[in-house]
């Protein structure tokens, strides 16, 4: 059980929550949470959008019934987590490129943060993409060196990778396939994969993906894999 | 071992009557992370067929009000890899591992009983119910007759006592579970998931690749406690009963109806520690009830 410190719509449909948590949480990682008895009867899988001083943030977007439910959370109310779970991202050294569609950036904001941290020489590129209002920007532009915006478009169009950096990506399939393939082959392109959970431990077999290893668990053995691991090219 | 919860099921002695069920629990390695297994009284590995199985395609998971519908397709290392890779840890565990077998045909259970021969598996859970594969699965567990004559076939070929696994969705589950008794079995488990529907109406499209699907968790609760009772008044050999378990009082009513033992399913994933939450509430209702063992309250109906 964690008491949660804030939770504000920051745009339209989009949630930020805070809650206090004191643990190891890697760039990547994930926690399922409740806040209800048996109704919704699974708990929800919420990447972690931001943890410094004990304080775990989360970026969601309400799109039902449990996330509805977390977003009317108030200051001080519980909130059960589990977690942190799934591997996350692995440790970036070189230049980074980071392509976030959509509420896809939640998990991205961390990953800039920890790698501008471990790596204050390295350079590091944002492209974010929105349907219609964009929203994280401004934290983006604090913990990166350059950030592309492309709302009501198509990120790839403007996409350019430098030889050497490494990418990452977080959004829509759509376009994260798409990234997969404008991305020239020679750089390493890891894709931070959804997928509907029940456990979120690797117990239920329901967010099975297909990979060139065979079947791999998106919540234990990912969520984030290889592009060509999982057929994105 | 608490004396108020030992339970014997058939010959085989639980430390206390619960048990993860098939599919919800692996093979028990992502729980050791959060509780020592050996609390357990039991534990039912995935089910297991002849062949490794990728499981289905789609979309494998959709929640309902206060329940879950899966279509996994039985995905499973197969047989040879269980035996291989998880069966040594498994052996090593004082508690009793039930070993799930499904199939495609008879020829493929049968060679699947034959290779657990091998190996000193306490208890056999035959699956003639997984409603989510094309060929086999629930299409033996459907009639009394089919449902008799495999099990009469894995009894006579297996060297371990064998519990079967019956459907919701045949015929009558009192007559299934008779024609499996007078084949052998040692004990019935019920119910495995309800055979449902989700229509995704914004994409006018079915949601599961397989079209149909189980539904399980507390929605199923009540038809899964009434074909438990049916059951446990129709045959002689021991019960377990599941089907939306989700409360140590929700196991209680199990073993009123009759069951022997309760297993634990999609509760599992709402909430790992979910078993041992049982097992406390059903050690402390014997302690508050006077009971010297929980036998006392079953079958009282």
């Amino acid at each position: 059980m964690a008491v949660v410190l804030s939770n504000e719509f920051v745009s339209r449909g989009i949630c930020r929550m805070t809650v206090a948590f004191k643990g190891d949480v890697l760039p990547g990682q994930f926690f399922m949470l409740r806040a209800w008895d048996k109704d919704p009867l699974l708990s929800r899988p919420i990447s972690v959008h931001d943890y410094e001083d004990g304080k775990l943030t989360f970026l969601y977007q309400v799109v039902g019934k449990g996330t509805e439910m977390l977003s009317r959370l108030t200051p001080q109310s519980d909130v059960t987590l589990q977690g942190p779970l799934g591997n996350g991202f692995p440790r970036i050294t070189g230049d980074l490129c980071v392509v976030g569609g959509g509420i896809g950036i939640a998990p991205l904001y961390y990953l800039v943060k920890n790698y501008r941290k471990h790596n204050p020489d390295g350079k590091c590129r944002v492209y974010l993409g929105f349907r219609d209002v964009a929203y994280g920007v401004e934290d983006f532009e604090q913990a990166a060196d350059e950030v592309n915006l492309d709302i009501g478009g198509i990120i790839t169009d403007q996409l350019q990778v430098a030889s050497g950096e490494v990418v990452v990506t977080c959004g829509p399939e759509v376009m994260m396939k798409s990234v997969a393939k404008v991305v020239p082959a020679e750089n390493r392109v890891y894709v931070s994969l959804e997928a509907h959970m029940a456990c979120g431990i690797g117990a239920c077999l329901g967010c099975t993906c297909a990979t060139k290893y065979g079947n791999r668990k998106v919540c234990q053995d990912g969520p984030v894999f290889l592009r060509d691991e999982v057929f994105y090219v | 071992m608490s004396k108020q919860l030992a339970t014997k099921f058939g010959e085989i002695l639980f430390k206390n009557p619960v048990v993860p069920a098939s599919g919800t629990f692996g093979f028990g390695r992502e729980y050791e992370a959060y509780y020592d297994l050996e609390k357990l009284g039991g534990l039912c590995s995935k089910g297991l067929t002849l062949e490794p199985k990728p499981g289905n395609s789609g979309i494998r998971l959709w929640e309902t009000p206060a329940g879950l519908m899966n279509s996994i397709g039985l995905e499973n290392p197969g047989i040879d890899a269980f035996i291989e890779k998880e069966w040594p840890h498994l052996k090593e565990l004082d508690t009793v591992t039930v070993v799930n077998v499904g199939g495609k045909d008879e020829e493929s259970y049968l060679q699947a009983i034959e290779k657990l021969n091998a190996i000193e598996v306490k208890l056999i859970e035959l699956n003639i119910s997984c409603p989510n594969v094309k060929a086999g699965g629930m299409a033996y567990g459907m009639k009394a007759k089919t449902a008799g004559d495999i099990t009469k076939k894995v009894v006579k070929l297996s060297n371990h006592p064998v519990m079967v696994k019956l459907s919701p969705n045949g015929d009558s589950v009192a007559d299934i579970a008779k024609a499996c008794e007078e084949s052998g079995a040692l004990g019935i488990s019920l119910i495995n998931t309800v055979q449902g529907m989700a229509i995704d109406y914004k994409k006018k499209a079915v949601v599961f690749d397989n079209l149909y699907a189980g539904l399980s968790g507390p929605a199923v609760k009540p038809i899964a406690l009434r074909m438990t009772h049916q059951v446990c008044q129709a045959v002689k050999i021991p019960v377990m009963g599941m089907g939306g378990i989700s409360t140590w009082e929700d196991a209680l009513e199990f073993i009123m109806a009759g069951a022997t033992c309760i297993q634990v399913g999609t509760m599992n994933f709402v909430n790992p520690l979910a078993p041992l939450d049982i097992i406390d509430g059903l050690q402390a209702y014997c302690e508050k009830e006077g009971l010297a063992n929980i036998a006392e309250v079953r079958g009282i109906f």
